[in-house]
């Protein structure tokens, strides 16, 4: 009976190994050959000038100002996206939440649209708003965050109303508002430190989107990191490689740290309780 | 302020008239309260009867429609919650779950701009009046129910409110440390001498806690008075059913008093049913039975309640009566015993048939 259970334990053991193995190689593969490629030297010699290049950023600047310039809009996308996303959707949900429940599924509902429009659809529909946009705001790359929050609502919807669950914030705000708390202080003190993660997580997601779109950044003609990856491409391959390698990365390790930071806090929580 | 034991004096509270609608159902309907500064006033009333909705309005979290909210003589009813100066306990848990127990109580002082000594030392002062001053830095997930219920407490008295208001604050816990905490609440309560409303639908919480038991039906005060008040002289058919256990029986009102089972018993409320036949709501304890072979009755149940028991008799006419007797007796009274059913001639309530 016990080696039963040993024997069926190490098989689910292994089985669990496999699946890992195989997924990783799946997954690193494509990774490992873009580094391969990003640093083979003349006469397939190992060299690292193209990484050299990619971070001194003052050669790069004047070698691929087309580069330089998309990775500096994209950085900005990245802040400003998340900035809007947030400023945006958190007061709206929790709102919602306490004062308009009703109106919920509607909220859901706009909120998780444009995961089901093509970019492609988007562009069609966006590109007459954006003849507006360039009209009042003018035509910099940095508009692209209105169409960017748009893309990052689902995803940074399902990520702070799924924090908004976990606590039972229409009684938490009840009692700060009886202790006292204005609508600001409620929001500040009260539901934002207890969906600290949910925020992080819509925040991270949000950068991971802007910094992977290419689709509406070039059919709106504007520049960003992808698209500027694209251009390269035709022209030095090495170096465009690389800036995909690192965007990817990027994006991975704010993944990474966004489940560690959840993790963390959890853990954290637990070892008060062992206390 | 340097002990939680000063006597503050609490401040008068008043409803006047106050109606309140939420689509079909009229929450509240002409409602009048008036609460003595330092009293500890309990609603009562079934589930939807408005209780908890007057609270809230008292509170600043709904509107009324109409009518007038007098604290201290001044009409608050444009004063918005967080300046009402109300301490409120809910009945869902609603300490702040990244706020340690002492971070919690000092929540609302910190809103008040109180130095961080000041208020650190007030918080404590709060945790050991409600008795878990061991417990200041535990996290609301370390602590059980009850203890959380302790620090919503104190969090709502570290503020030195006008009006404290505790809305079910025990049903979500188990009945030992229910009891345990109703009468922590009633000698804090008193200790502070805060004007306090209490929502509850549980009588046995509300004749325990309160100075005056307010019993409301519909939107309106059905009774207001001393638990003894509401407990012996019970206004209406509906307070002597909802409060306590009554037995209905058919009889016969006639010169302002009942027959019922050949005893005539007086009328607590005489106005109600002037003649012919009505219901009489008899509590248990004026109900004997006796071990008699000729009796009509028969017992169908025993409950075993410490000293006291229940005995649970039907009757020819298949009516179900609940007697109290004394535990000592059960042993005569087992189920089958046939018993003779006598009631005490004490004022009862009648309604009609």
């Amino acid at each position: 009976m016990a080696g039963l259970v040993r024997r069926r334990a190490r098989r689910q053991r292994v089985l669990r190994w496999v699946i890992v193995t195989v997924l990783s190689i799946v997954f690193l593969l494509p990774l490992v050959a873009l580094l391969e490629f990003t640093t083979r030297g003349p006469g397939g010699t190992l060299t690292w000038d193209t990484w050299r290049e990619l971070f001194d950023f003052q050669q790069l600047s004047e070698t691929y100002p087309v580069l330089w310039t998309g990775m500096k809009a994209s950085f900005w996308l990245v802040l400003l996206s998340v900035a809007l996303t947030l400023v945006l959707l958190v007061p709206t949900v929790v709102w919602v939440r306490l004062r308009l429940p009703r109106l919920r599924r509607l909220v859901e509902f706009v909120c998780l649209l444009p995961l089901t429009i093509p970019a492609i659809v988007l562009v069609v529909g966006l590109a007459p708003v954006y003849a507006w946009v360039v009209y009042f705001v003018g035509g910099s790359s940095l508009t692209l965050t209105f169409a960017y929050t748009i893309l990052a609502l689902p995803f940074a919807y399902r990520a702070i109303d799924t924090g908004l669950s976990a606590i039972d914030v229409r009684t938490l705000a009840e009692a700060a508002r009886s202790l006292g708390a204005g609508w600001a202080t409620v929001m500040w003190r009260v539901v934002l430190p207890n969906i600290r993660s949910a925020v992080l997580s819509a925040a991270f997601l949000t950068v991971a989107l802007v910094l992977g779109e290419f689709t509406i950044a070039s059919l709106l003609n504007r520049d960003n990191v992808q698209v500027a990856i694209n251009q390269l491409g035709k022209s030095s391959a090495t170096i465009s490689f690389a800036v995909s390698l690192a965007a990817l990365v990027l994006a991975f390790v704010l993944l990474f740290l966004l489940s560690f930071a959840g993790g963390k806090r959890r853990r954290s929580r637990r070892e008060r309780t062992t206390s | 302020m340097t002990t939680t034991t000063a006597v503050s004096t609490g401040v008068a509270v008043r409803l006047e008239n106050v109606s309140r609608r939420f689509g079909d159902l009229q929450a509240l309907d002409g409602l009048d309260l008036d609460m003595s500064p330092g009293e500890l006033v309990a609603l009562l009333g079934p589930s939807g009867c408005g209780k908890t909705t007057a609270l809230r309005i008292l509170a600043g979290l709904e509107d009324a429609d109409s009518g007038r909210i007098l604290v201290g003589g001044k009409d608050i009813a444009n004063v918005p919650v967080n300046r009402r100066d109300m301490g409120m306990v809910f009945q869902a848990y609603s300490l702040f779950p990244h706020l340690t127990a002492v971070e919690n109580v000092e929540f609302g002082l910190r809103l008040r701009r109180q130095s961080a000594a000041a208020r650190r030392r007030r918080a404590r002062d709060m945790l050991d009046l409600v008795g878990i001053g061991t417990h200041a830095d535990h996290y609301p997930q370390q602590l059980s129910g009850g203890q959380q219920q302790r620090v919503a407490l104190a969090r709502a008295l570290a503020i030195q409110p006008q009006v404290l208001l505790l809305d079910e604050p025990l049903s979500a816990l188990d009945a030992k440390v229910r009891i345990q905490l109703r009468d922590e609440i009633r000698r804090i309560q008193l200790e502070v001498g805060t004007t306090t409303l209490f929502v509850t639908h549980d009588q046995e919480e509300a004749l325990a806690l309160a100075d005056r038991v307010g019993v409301m039906r519909a939107g309106r005060l059905e009774q207001i008075g001393s638990p003894e008040d509401i407990y012996r002289s019970p206004a209406t058919g509906f307070v002597a059913e909802f409060v306590g256990l009554s037995n209905r029986f058919a009889g016969h009102v006639k010169d302002g008093g009942v027959e019922v089972l050949d005893t005539r018993l007086p009328l607590m409320n005489p106005g109600a049913v002037s003649s012919g036949p009505a219901t009489a709501l008899v509590r248990p304890e004026s109900v004997e039975v006796t071990a008699d072979p000729a009796g009509a009755g028969r017992v169908v149940a025993v409950s075993f309640l410490g000293p006291l028991s229940r005995v649970t008799v039907t009757l020819p006419d298949d009516t179900l009566v609940v007697a109290q007797v004394s535990s000592a007796r059960l042993a005569d009274l087992p189920p089958g015993t046939a018993v003779r059913v006598t009631l005490l001639p004490v004022p009862v309530v009648v309604s009609a048939a």
